[in-house]
């Protein structure tokens, strides 16, 4: 019990940030038509590629001699990458379709 | 950090909702999506220029070759991906985002201090980052039509449930013993993939929405968890944002369904109850009016209003350019075309809309369920494609129905309905479908695509 008390303690700050990042996105995405659902999720799954800076920091706090940290830290970059490029891309790509009567 | 680094992480992470906001409408939505895209190149860029730390030269030349590699592959994909495909394009991406996560937490375990808040939030990047991953690549298996099709073991509800329950306990038992090594986490890891392969595995048809929204959502939630591993806004920020978008979508999925989130979680999920697309009903429950092509040709010639009701069986026969050459010829002469698109068809949310939106077809002819169901009862002819459960009238009174209670279109109060399927094999497994024995309805039976270039070459006869 303590330690969950001392947990929210800490990180009071985040925890509110969290919560009110939770209320921007629900406000935010809420009253989006049915007709830009799926530029709209692959466009949010584009920004969950946002691991990819996580993947960075990875390989640059690695050890030069971890081998291991680093070539897993790789295959991360590569992934995370290919989901920022790839769904920004498409989606661009879609939404160009989406045209309006003159 | 950086005090520049964490300016740019906030300017990032304002572009994130800016971008998202401006994805909501049709005007704005390339906007939006260039903004976010230019704030994701800022966040990448400054990591890497930023770092406090001193780096040796060749981590830079990795990071650079990884992310160059990355790029091409992806945007290569990107740009030749047909859009029927969408639905498996985006569970690939979000499986590699998945992935990452993952890799980020195995690596981030085998450093840890062990302090209990970092071993939390490395052990729920692990699990969720790999279930996302398996679960998402058994989505893109199946969409692509490389997989078998739906499997349930037996009591499979029973031995999911029982998984899912040893990954939390066996998460549980890592953080709560200290426990640590490379068999600890790869087990964890494994759990975490079974369980995703699991979950995945007996799901198929119309309920693929549901699933890729849930796994658009994860990866957002792995991505957010590993933010708070870095203590870093922009990550957590992104992550939640993707998974508030994605819980969003699952849920109005799950309404246009007529489900709960637990039932889909626990229950009975993709129990065959929702099959869309070509699938005749088992038995008949009176008889059926036929049309030829040229009775609806005459019909549609002489009609004021018409409406399309387009399923997913439209982008299996490959009709979507016919269709819109027939709505064209028809808008020439005076008639009133519109699409009424139900949120669930396609393979995944919005899905029909992209695919008519690739041939063309202006946005604001495509018109959403409870925008278009008042309009039905003036509408002269409707013209159902490869639809069949949406427009089943069963939904609204019939009890004993499975799929009553699910939102529909009511097509049934229109003057004329005209059903396009290619049989009506009797001895098919489904649910019967009463609107095919509506008075008001014909069938108009044949391949999609060839039923309505015929009609397109009887139009233009007349």
């Amino acid at each position: 019990m303590t330690e969950i008390i001392d947990f929210i303690k800490n990180n009071l700050e985040l925890i509110y940030i969290l919560i009110l990042v939770i209320f921007i996105g629900v406000e935010v995405i809420k009253h989006i038509p049915a007709v830009l659902h799926t530029p709209l999720m692959s466009g949010a799954n584009a920004l969950s590629g946002v691991v990819i800076v996580g993947a960075i920091l990875v390989m640059l706090n690695a050890d030069p001699d971890n081998y291991l940290a680093l070539g897993l830290g790789f295959v991360a970059v590569v992934l995370g990458i290919i989901n920022v490029v790839g769904g920004f891309a498409v989606t661009n790509r879609m939404l160009h379709m989406f045209k309006k009567k003159k | 950090m950086n005090i520049y680094l964490s300016i740019i992480y906030l300017v990032s992470t304002i572009t994130f909702i800016t971008g998202l906001k401006l994805l909501g409408h049709p005007e704005t939505a390339k906007k939006g999506n260039q903004i976010a895209a230019s704030g994701m190149g800022l966040a990448i860029v400054g990591t890497i220029l930023l770092h406090e730390l001193e780096v040796p030269g060749f981590i830079y030349g990795l990071i650079a070759a990884a992310i160059a590699i990355g790029a091409i592959i992806g945007y290569v994909i990107a740009v030749k991906v047909k859009m029927t495909k969408m639905p498996e394009l985006v569970s690939l991406f979000n499986g590699f985002g998945g992935a990452s996560a993952a890799l980020i937490g195995l690596v981030e375990f085998g450093q840890t201090s062990g302090a209990i808040s970092q071993v939390v939030t490395i052990v729920a990047a692990i699990s969720i980052g790999s279930l996302t991953f398996s679960g998402s690549m058994i989505a893109w298996a199946k969409l692509n039509g490389t997989m078998w099709k739906d499997i349930r073991l037996p009591h499979y509800n029973l031995i999911n449930n029982v998984i899912f329950l040893g990954l939390i306990l066996f998460a549980a038992y890592i953080v709560w013993s200290g426990a640590s090594g490379i068999i600890i986490v790869s087990l964890l890891c494994l759990i975490g993939l079974l369980y995703g392969v699991l979950l995945v595995i007996p799901i198929g048809g119309a309920d693929m929405p549901v699933v890729i929204s849930l796994l658009n959502s994860l990866t957002g939630i792995a991505a957010a968890i590993t933010g708070i591993l870095y203590d870093n806004m922009v990550m957590l920020a992104g992550g939640i944002l993707v998974g508030s978008a994605g819980l969003i979508l699952t849920f109005a999925m799950c309404d246009a369904m007529n489900r709960s989130l637990i039932n889909v979680m626990f229950g009975a999920f993709g129990g065959g109850a929702v099959a869309e697309g070509d699938d005749s009903h088992a038995q008949t429950g009176g008889t059926i009016k036929k049309a030829t092509v040229s009775d609806v040709a005459i019909l549609m010639n002489y009609a004021a209003r018409v409406i399309f009701v387009p399923g997913y069986g439209l982008a299996v026969a490959q009709a979507q350019h016919a269709i819109h050459e027939l709505e064209q010829l028809l808008e020439n002469r005076g008639i009133e075309v519109k699409y009424a698109i139900h949120p669930v068809a396609g393979r995944m949310p919005g899905h029909m809309n992209v695919l008519l939106a690739e041939t063309n077809v202006e946005y604001d002819k495509l018109a959403e369920m409870e925008d278009v169901n008042p309009e039905f009862q003036n509408t002269d002819v409707v013209l159902v494609v490869g639809a069949n459960d949406v427009v089943n009238p069963a939904a609204r009174h019939d009890t004993a129905s499975p799929i009553f209670g699910m939102p529909i279109l009511d097509v049934d109060h229109a003057k004329q309905i005209i059903v396009n399927k290619r049989t009506m094999n009797p001895g098919y497994a489904g649910i019967d479908n009463e609107l095919f024995y509506n008075q008001k309805t014909s069938m108009l039976f044949g391949d999609a695509k060839s039923i309505i270039q015929a009609l397109i070459t009887e139009l233009k006869g007349m």
